[in-house]
């Protein structure tokens, strides 16, 4: 049996990001993002609040997931896709020359909307992001990370003694738990979360949500989702994103009570905007 | 409303409560005009008829909460559908204290009837009644047409009948130190007066539900007041001779 | 009629049409399997008989002398002839003679070899006879033919039924089928030579194309940019496939023999040929395998702070490796029964020897069934079946091959 430490002054469990409360962690800048010669976002200003949730909203295709994926960097890969404008990460520009990629994933983690777990052990997949960034000295000291992170993500009691039962054997619930628990294994200071719980059932959804709750005292959260239920239930701050503009942006509880934009209250009133 | 929305069903629930919350403040308003009448006509008949009315406006709010709790459950209304439903129950709380004390004006009524009149107290009521009646109309009306404008004006408004209250404590009061025969109708006069001024009360409470429901706001400032009775004296009058 | 009454009338139809279409598709897999059983019946049919060998049992005496000139031939004919005085004529002699191989001699030789002692005494042999008697020993020839029709003379019939009452001519398990190289007499020819000289080309081409295929589809597929050119190399590599495979033997002639000089007939350069002749099927099969991880893999990595090439190596190679190593399996079995480029490269050439090595000369199984199926001796075309089954043996083994490995690449997750 391996015992877990308790969280001390090692580097592995130091709180990954002393920013206070509220202070932004991520400012965005006059974003624009063109794929070939469509306009996907437009002159996107926001400021990500440290240790809150912030949710993204909007109909399909507005723009919410693509301004998530900007954040970690993830539309370099795709083909035709632009960036004008910019992201800061604690003040530091993220699209900069001389940026690693590499590393600003390392501290930029995400959670997909289909639970993606690798095909390998359960083990495995908790510990393949510290073991690419060389984060464990020894087979311990991986193992504190693994079943530290499997703790955070709550699914350490489900999982105990089949560890090295394959990740995709789980649940969906679980497989999700499982994929936020990878990411967290590399202790990143931001977490974004692409509609995690649109192929769960409520429960499950539950769960997550309630994992959320509690991540956020240690990490600053983005997540786009489809359920406005959802956002009101676990965001402090809710941005709208309509047609590639951010309409509105403000504290969860004055988006959903009284919204100012009238294509905000359309949208979450379910009306014809 | 000025766009519908996607599930048409979801607006005709809406639309059942405002309909029910209008029937149910046209009820009240009638009531009171009707318990006014009684008393100036020193009618008992009609009194035992508004007594026998103050039921249906009781059901009437039964169905509004059940609808509303309803519509929350299944809905899960947002922004300013959430506002209205939550003016709604609100509001429907009020028009039931209305309808209350009304209901209450016309108990006095029956046993006042019984009573020699007290000078042109009953006038003065009927006054107050006519503005208290006025202020429920005109909230009423800027709730089914959503007009923050009239909501305020109406909240302005009661400072009228709060000095029309305090005048006629007054006139009570000296009534009763007059001659002490007068006290009993004049206590029942002074609770049917307290009665008007409250449904007053209650049309101001509408009229910030109204102006939270339209504009997302809750009013925090202290509305004016015009009710001096709680620091009203009145000097016996002097022993003549 | 209303609308239900008029679905509930077309449903019968509906099924109808779905039995005919499943039918036809069990008829259409019932002929494939009839067409595969008739020629697996007449190959194993015509095959089958190399199996076996018919031996002739003469007595003799090896004497040291002999042994010393190697004059092995000699001592079976004189055995022969003490066998049957009577033939005493020029044609008779050389009729009796015919009995044996010419490849007895060396028979004889290796079992004196391998015994020295045999020296000296005088002992029965058991020596290989010549096609023709063995032909006739597995009711090949026909004895009712009139005799000008027969490979075999009434007198050398007469013969052989003594030899055969006598017990001294029987048929035994061919072991030099499956052990020797090519000859010229059927009797001796052997499937060995050529099934390693296919081997040996298959290595090559194995060790050349499944690196150089997956490394071209890992490239193209995950790192290239998507232009004009990546396109045309895309468009090239598809319209290889289709180029058929006596260009590449030219190519191979005109490149590695001529300019390079490598070695002619070699598997070496038959292996070259064939792995030019297979990657753009294993980099089609290995780009469609890529292709076929899910993205979200992919992106799961790449989002952990996984660098492309940790993508690719950790993740998205082992899932694409069984639909790789498939894509393989089939170029290689496609190489393996390649004619048309060894033919080009000199590897059509009458070798006997069993080759060594990848530089020496070598012949491969289908230029052997071909060279088999042209030759004019009847005992040939047994061989050329049992050689044809010989290369689906290996055939078999091959797809056993990669569905054990693809079995235990998908069983490790």
């Amino acid at each position: 049996m391996i015992q877990i430490a308790t969280v001390s002054n090692d580097p592995i469990h130091k709180q990954p990001d002393a920013a206070p409360a509220g202070a932004a962690k991520i400012t965005a800048q006059g974003v624009n993002v063109y794929y070939g010669d469509k306009q996907a976002l437009k002159d996107i200003s926001i400021d990500v609040p440290a240790h809150q949730v912030t949710a993204l909203i909007g109909p399909s295709g507005c723009g919410k997931s693509t301004f998530l994926r900007c954040i970690n960097r993830m539309n370099d890969v795709i083909d035709g896709c632009c960036m004008e404008g910019e992201i800061r990460l604690d003040g530091e520009d993220i699209y900069a020359r001389g940026i690693d990629v590499v590393h600003l994933r390392a501290r930029v983690g995400m959670v997909f909307q289909k639970p993606n777990p690798f095909p390998k052990s359960i083990y495995d997949n908790v510990a393949y992001g510290p073991k690419i960034h060389g984060l464990a000295a020894s087979r311990a000291e991986m193992d504190e990370i693994v079943l530290h992170s499997l703790e955070k993500a709550g699914l350490i009691d489900e999982v105990r003694d089949r560890l090295d039962a394959p990740g995709t054997g789980l649940s969906g619930g679980q497989q999700q738990r499982l994929c936020i628990a990878r990411a967290i294994a590399v202790e990143p200071e931001v977490i974004l979360m692409d509609e995690p719980c649109s192929a769960l059932d409520p429960i499950a959804t539950a769960r997550i949500e309630e994992l959320i709750d509690e991540l956020k005292q240690n990490y600053t959260i983005v997540m786009v989702t489809h359920s406005m239920q959802q956002a009101a239930r676990v965001s402090q701050k809710t941005a709208f994103f309509h047609m590639g503009e951010l309409v509105e942006q403000g504290t969860t509880e004055d988006i959903f009570t009284r919204p100012a934009d009238d294509r905000t209250k359309a949208y979450i009133t379910g009306r014809i905007g | 409303m000025e766009h519908e929305h996607i599930v048409t069903s979801f607006d005709e629930e809406l639309k059942a409560i405002d309909t029910t919350l209008a029937e149910m403040g046209g009820m009240a308003e009638a009531q009171l005009a009707k318990a006014i009448q009684a008393l100036v006509r020193r009618d008992a008949d009609l009194a035992r008829e508004v007594i026998a009315e103050d039921k249906r406006i009781d059901q009437l709010e039964a169905e509004l909460d059940h609808d509303a709790i309803r519509l929350i459950a299944l809905r899960q209304p947002m922004a300013e559908d959430l506002r209205m439903v939550i003016t709604a129950l609100k509001t429907s709380a009020n028009l039931e204290r209305i309808g209350d004390y009304a209901k209450n004006v016309a108990k006095r009524t029956i046993t006042l009837a019984e009573m020699p009149t007290v000078g042109s107290t009953t006038h003065t009521i009927e006054r107050m009644a006519v503005l208290a009646q006025g202020l429920v109309s005109s909230v009423l009306d800027a709730y089914v047409r959503r007009d923050v404008a009239a909501a305020d004006e109406v909240r302005r408004r009661d400072e009228e009948v709060d000095h029309l209250h305090t005048s006629l404590f007054r006139e009570l009061l000296t009534h009763m130190m007059e001659d002490p025969h007068n006290i009993t109708a004049c206590t029942h006069l002074l609770f049917i007066a307290k009665n008007v001024e409250r449904i007053g009360d209650h049309a101001t409470n509408i009229a910030e539900y109204v102006h939270f429901m339209v504009s997302g706001e809750i009013l925090e400032d202290e509305r004016p007041k015009g009710d001096k009775t709680s620091q009203t004296i009145v000097d016996a009058p002097q022993e003549k001779g | 009629m209303s609308k239900a009454e008029r679905i509930k009338a077309g449903l019968a139809h509906r099924y109808r049409a779905e039995r005919h279409f499943r039918l036809y598709g069990i008829g259409a897999i019932l002929l494939a399997l009839g067409f595969l059983g008739v020629m697996l019946t007449v190959v194993i049919g015509r095959g089958v008989g190399v199996l076996q060998q018919s031996y002739i049992q003469l007595t003799l005496t090896v004497t040291a002398e002999a042994a010393e000139t190697g004059d092995w031939q000699g001592l079976i004919k004189t055995s022969l002839r003490e066998q049957f005085p009577e033939a005493r004529k020029r044609k008779d002699k050389k009729q009796l003679y015919g009995f044996v191989s010419s490849g007895a001699g060396y028979a004889l030789r290796r079992q004196v070899e391998q015994n020295p002692d045999l020296i000296g005494q005088r002992r029965a042999y058991w020596l290989p006879v010549s096609d023709d008697v063995d032909m006739l020993l597995k009711d090949a020839i026909d004895r009712s033919l009139p005799e000008s029709d027969r490979r075999i003379t009434d007198q050398e019939l007469a013969w052989i039924d003594t030899l055969i009452e006598s017990g001294a001519l029987e048929l035994r398990f061919n072991k030099g089928f499956f052990t020797s190289g090519d000859s010229r007499e059927p009797e001796l020819a052997g499937i060995l030579g050529a099934a390693v000289g296919s081997a040996l080309s298959l290595l090559v081409c194995l060790m050349l194309a499944f690196p150089l295929g997956v490394m071209t589809a890992v490239h193209l597929e995950e790192f290239a940019p998507k232009n004009r050119w990546t396109d045309l190399i895309e468009v090239n590599i598809n319209n290889l496939a289709a180029v058929p495979s006596i260009v590449f033997g030219l190519l191979g002639l005109a490149v590695f023999l001529n300019v390079f000089g490598l070695p002619r007939s070699a598997p070496l350069v038959g292996g070259m040929v064939l792995a030019l002749m297979t990657l753009p099927t294993i980099i089609i099969a290995s780009r469609a395998a890529l292709k076929s991880v899910p993205p979200s893999i992919r992106q799961a990595a790449m989002a952990l702070g996984a660098s492309p090439v940790q993508v690719v190596l950790h993740h998205i190679l082992p899932s694409a490796m069984p639909g790789m190593l498939t894509g393989t399996i089939i170029g290689m079995a496609q190489a393996l029964g390649e004619t048309a480029p060894l033919l080009m490269i000199g590897m059509v050439a009458f070798i006997v020897d069993v080759p060594q090595g990848i530089l020496e000369q070598a012949t491969a199984l289908p230029v052997q069934i071909f060279l088999w199926a042209d030759a004019p001796e009847r005992a040939f075309g047994e061989r050329t079946a049992a050689a044809i089954l010989v290369l689906l043996v290996f055939l078999v083994l091959m797809n056993l091959t990669a569905v054990i490995l693809r079995k235990r690449f998908e069983q490790r997750w």
